[in-house]
């Protein structure tokens, strides 16, 4: 049985893959993927530690997720062609209009 | 038996790792490649390598969700505000600054070493798994059962929030402004 701690490491690695991406890249667009890509390593530590504890609660707690994540991934969407219709861009240091 | 028991544990383990190589590959490119649409690409590989890690822990429902709904339709999405902006290459984004990205690479490794430090020391602690049960853990039967029961009141404030979500997303993106 592969231990609990390979998930866990695992979820870390794809965890900070996530962060560096949210902050080295400029697209908002690759920023909103990288935000996917943190929800869903956090994902998977629930769904593993559900499984090694023996407890349904985990997995709960990721349809959850999935739920908040895809509200998201709309209104985060709406809001990037929003941006793109007023400023033609999508790059995030040209984005500074709550900021003067 | 106990070759048979033998054998199970290593095609678990084979399973694992395989998919973990791909995972970790398909999200270093997703956050490195210029182009969006290479990267959702990408992204869909990695969601795949997830939903086949949910089933190695027996959680055939949660797997099924992960196809469905972010393979399926989180990304769809995606795929179509990328083709509806027409971004193309990231070139023009000029992605300067090396010194931010420096940064970023130096905090990065320096968490991951901390995370990586702290499960492993906690190794004692961990519980040890009893897979014997955890397999009809993940079934509808299961979660469905928990959900309209314990869950009810969570279950239907996410129907406010989509419904939230639905209208805030035609507003923001119908007006202009």
């Amino acid at each position: 049985m592969v231990p609990l701690q390979s998930y866990l490491v695992l979820s870390a690695i794809l965890f900070i893959i996530g962060a560096f991406g949210v902050v080295s890249r400029r697209n908002a667009i690759i920023v909103f993927m990288s935000i996917e890509l943190m929800l869903n390593s956090v994902n998977l530590t629930l769904v593993a530690f559900s499984a090694y504890l023996g407890d349904v609660t985990g997995q709960i707690l990721v349809f959850f997720v999935m739920t908040v994540a895809a509200a998201e991934a709309a209104v985060g969407l709406a809001i990037v062609i929003a941006l793109f219709r007023r400023k033609r861009t999508v790059n995030l240091d040209e984005i500074n209009i709550l900021k003067w | 038996m106990d070759n048979a028991w033998n054998n199970t544990v290593t095609l678990e383990s084979i399973l694992f790792y395989g998919l973990a190589v791909v995972a970790i590959g398909s999200a270093l490119l997703v956050v490195t490649r210029r182009s969006p649409v290479i990267s959702a690409l990408y992204l869909i590989l990695n969601f795949f390598c997830l939903a086949g890690l949910y089933l190695t822990l027996h959680a055939q429902f949660i797997a099924v969700i992960q196809i469905l709904v972010y393979a399926g339709a989180i990304m769809v999405l995606f795929v179509f505000v990328i083709m509806l902006l027409n971004l193309g290459d990231e070139r023009w984004l000029r992605e300067g600054m090396s010194y931010k990205k420096a940064i970023a690479v130096g905090l990065s490794a320096g968490l991951l070493t901390e995370l990586i430090y702290i499960l492993e020391s906690a190794g004692s602690t961990m519980p040890p798994g009893n897979f014997g049960k955890a397999t009809d853990l993940g079934t509808v039967e299961s979660i469905g059962s928990q959900l309209f029961t314990v869950f009810l009141f969570p279950f239907e404030v996410t129907s406010i929030l989509l419904l939230v979500a639905i209208v805030g997303a035609l507003v923001l993106a119908k007006r202009k402004f």
